[in-house]
């Protein structure tokens, strides 16, 4: 009976020792998952600032790519949000500045932040932002109006299948949240 | 030694059941916890049911009559929730708890008080889930998946209590799965190696791997829930640099392992019925261990085929279609084994096969639908829609839900020391067998011709199908109070039964005495070759 409750003991030693490999596991999904989106693309989000150097790139006039533009506006976000050009065709290679209009339409002092989304997912990793504004987070006082400027470069590594890229920003509104100093600290992109 | 069984032998003269509610509350015998889970998923499945038909009267015609479509979210959510974790999951352990005892010839489980521990925990758990439903602002009413940010930024303020209620019950099934898997590999008679095992014993060995291995992800994704509420987290909130498709991720990692929790255990059942009235013994034993395992295995790497729709890249949507569909041939083994031993057996008909091979038959029309929405490009359009309700009804409910009916008519004898009324319960299985198929069938057309889930209002060219399903449900529904007529009439005026209740049945249970005593197998018992595979 002894040697019973001995193996018992140690059965349920090993089986929580499952039990909290996994709560670990679960813990680590979130950074895991970032890396591997970061590194395949697949939840379409685009990298963070990208170091142009004009000297070692050179346009590839072979190739025009049709990139367009969508914006919109999640829940409870009043602001007015677009691009100045729904689309634009550039060479890979070329740095090309785009800007984005954005007016507080409300009564208060608000923040807005862009969250970029983009398609084919393939692209992703050859889209190169030089400048953007979903880099910061957008303070505008009431009924003011702002040009906010986006500066890209298709990589020419870009996969030749790959004709035209949508790249999409939805604006939420953080002013609530932003009182959390930690979230205005976070590498968002 | 001597001295320790003889202070055994007389404790036992003086420890019976202890009087009254004491001894539900502090019982740690497995077969009054297992009572108690099965009485307890008996209620949980009559409320699930009262929900069901809430549902399905709003749509007996399409327009709004009874109720708010707010209402009816609620309904549709907590009847998921309601019938996954307090139905059919608790009436499988406590199958297990009656059953794994007396099957491997152990006098009870590994550790009894947790195990009365992890049932208590249960009535709380749903006492606060169900509670919601009175609040301000209502209960959960964002789908049973509870899909962030609708469980999050959109969620009524009760979504706290619900994930308390979750962790509640993720804390339950972990003691009880550790519980299990410690008396399975460590209180086996003598001579019962883990292949002389009983097909209940493995699958249940299986299942409750599968519960510690994913019941803690289902955890790690209420709690970031949690934290996305209340403390400015944003694991799932876009504005802040989450994602919500991650949330999808980790819950069907937890989700579709838990479709094989409540499946697997109804294999067991069904692996012990069907040889009993066929009067041979189960076809391909070790072949039934090797599928229930690869299931098992397989269903950890699948969960993406749920969410095909949210933008997969086409490597992704080819591997998860193509191990969804590797998951046929284990399971096309268990249902060819199964009509095997069917085959030239000296069948008979008594209730328990009747759900049994229901059970067959129902189960593989559930797996068919289930390879259709496994093909990638043809999901975009099954997505969401009543096609999938129907399908995954037909593999819960004349599915797993069938094989615990069965598993209740067939174990009963042993658990009361009496016979039901026969005549009875095959009216409760011929009226729950139509009353699903009229319920379940019509479902899959008019998911097929485009109806969404989840809706309280409809097109009217869905009007037909939709009252004919609403009408079974209502069979169905009310041929339940048949089945809790023939257990009530059973237990109280039933013909007293023999040790070996069913002539076909084999297995250390059917050894003791009907009803079981209620300390059995305090000696381990000798392990024959006649009673193995039962």
């Amino acid at each position: 009976m002894k040697t019973q409750n001995q193996d018992i003991r140690r059965t349920v030693k090993q089986l929580s020792l499952i039990v909290l490999g996994m709560c670990g596991f679960v813990v680590a999904l979130v950074p895991l998952y970032d890396l591997f989106c970061d590194i395949t693309g697949l939840n379409g989000k685009t990298g963070g600032p990208y170091i142009y150097d004009p000297a070692s790139t050179s346009p590839d006039t072979s190739r025009l790519i049709k990139v367009s533009f969508i914006t919109n506006t999640n829940a409870g976000m009043t602001w007015e949000f677009r691009p100045e050009k729904g689309a634009v065709r550039v060479h890979p290679g070329e740095l090309k500045e785009v800007n984005f209009y954005v007016r507080n339409t409300s009564e208060k002092v608000m923040v807005g932040q862009a969250i970029p989304s983009l398609v084919p997912v393939a692209a992703a990793e050859y889209f190169h932002k030089t400048e953007c504004f979903c880099f910061n987070q957008q303070v505008l006082q009431p009924g003011e109006e702002m040009l906010m400027p986006m500066r890209f470069i298709v990589g020419r590594e870009l996969p030749a299948n790959v004709q035209s890229i949508s790249l999409s920003y939805a604006l939420f509104d953080i002013t609530d949240a932003i009182g959390d100093v930690a979230l205005a600290n976070t590498s968002l992109r | 030694m001597s001295e320790v069984i003889h202070a055994d032998h007389h404790d036992d003269v003086h420890h019976g059941p202890a009087k009254g509610m004491a001894r539900w509350l502090f019982t740690t015998n497995h077969k009054d916890i297992g009572t108690l889970y099965l009485w307890f998923s008996f209620a949980m499945f009559l409320v699930g049911g009262v929900m069901a038909l809430i549902i399905r009267t709003e749509l007996f015609q399409p327009g709004l009559q009874f109720v708010q479509p707010e209402f009816f979210n609620q309904m549709t959510t907590n009847h998921g929730l309601v019938m996954v974790f307090g139905a059919i999951m608790p009436a499988m352990v406590g199958l297990a708890n009656w059953l794994i005892p007396m099957q491997v010839g152990a006098p009870d489980m590994a550790l009894p008080r947790m195990n009365n521990l992890s049932f208590w925990i249960l009535p709380f758990a749903f006492g606060i889930m169900i509670s919601t439903l009175f609040m301000d602002g209502g209960g959960p009413n964002f789908g049973w998946t509870f899909y962030a940010p609708l469980s999050t930024t959109y969620a009524p303020d009760s979504v706290t209590f619900f994930i308390f209620a979750v962790h509640m019950m993720g804390a339950s099934s972990i003691m009880g799965s550790i519980n299990i898997i410690a008396t399975i590999l460590n209180m086996r008679a003598p001579g019962m190696t883990l292949m002389k095992m009983p097909m209940f014993v493995w699958t249940w060995l299986i299942t409750a791997y599968l519960l510690l291995a994913v019941m803690p992800v289902l955890a790690g994704a209420v709690t970031m829930m949690l934290f996305d509420i209340h403390f400015d987290t944003s694991f799932f909130n876009a504005a802040g640099g989450g994602d919500p498709v991650m949330f999808q991720h980790i819950f069907w990692f937890f989700g579709h392992p838990e479709v094989y929790i409540m499946i697997l255990p109804a294999f067991g059942v069904v692996s012990h019925v069907i040889p009993a009235f066929a009067r041979k013994s189960l076809f391909g034993y070790d072949s039934m261990v090797y599928a229930v395992a690869s299931i098992a295995f397989l269903s950890f790497i699948v969960w993406a085929h749920h969410m095909f729709t949210v933008g997969m890249p086409l490597a992704g949507q080819l591997f998860f279609m193509y191990s969804t569909m590797l998951i046929a041939i284990p399971t096309g083994v268990k249902v060819f084994n199964w009509t095997a031993t069917m085959w030239k057996g000296s069948m008979s008909f008594e209730t328990p096969m009747l759900f049994a091979i229901a059970f067959v038959v129902l189960f593989t029309i559930g797996g068919f639908s289930g390879l259709m929405l496994a093909i990638a490009p043809a999901d975009y359009q099954y997505h969401d829609t009543y096609f999938v309700v129907a399908h995954f009804h037909y593999v819960l409910v004349p599915g797993a839900l069938f094989s615990i009916f069965s598993a209740v008519y067939f174990w009963f004898p042993k658990w009361t020391g009496r016979m039901y009324n026969e005549g009875m319960a095959k009216a409760h299985f011929w009226l729950s067998f139509i009353g699903v198929n009229i319920t379940f069938f019509p479902q899959h057309f008019s998911g097929l011709a485009g109806m969404p889930r989840r809706i309280p209002d409809y097109a009217l060219q869905f009007a037909d199908f939709n009252m004919l399903s609403s009408i079974g449900a209502f069979i169905f529904g009310f041929s339940q109070l048949v089945f809790l007529y023939v257990l009530i009439h059973g237990i109280r005026s039933g013909v007293p039964a023999m040790a070996r209740s069913w002539d076909g049945a084999k297995g250390l249970e059917w050894t003791l005495a009907s009803p079981a005593p209620y300390h059995s197998f305090t000696q381990p018992p000798r392990v024959s070759n006649a009673e193995v595979h039962g």
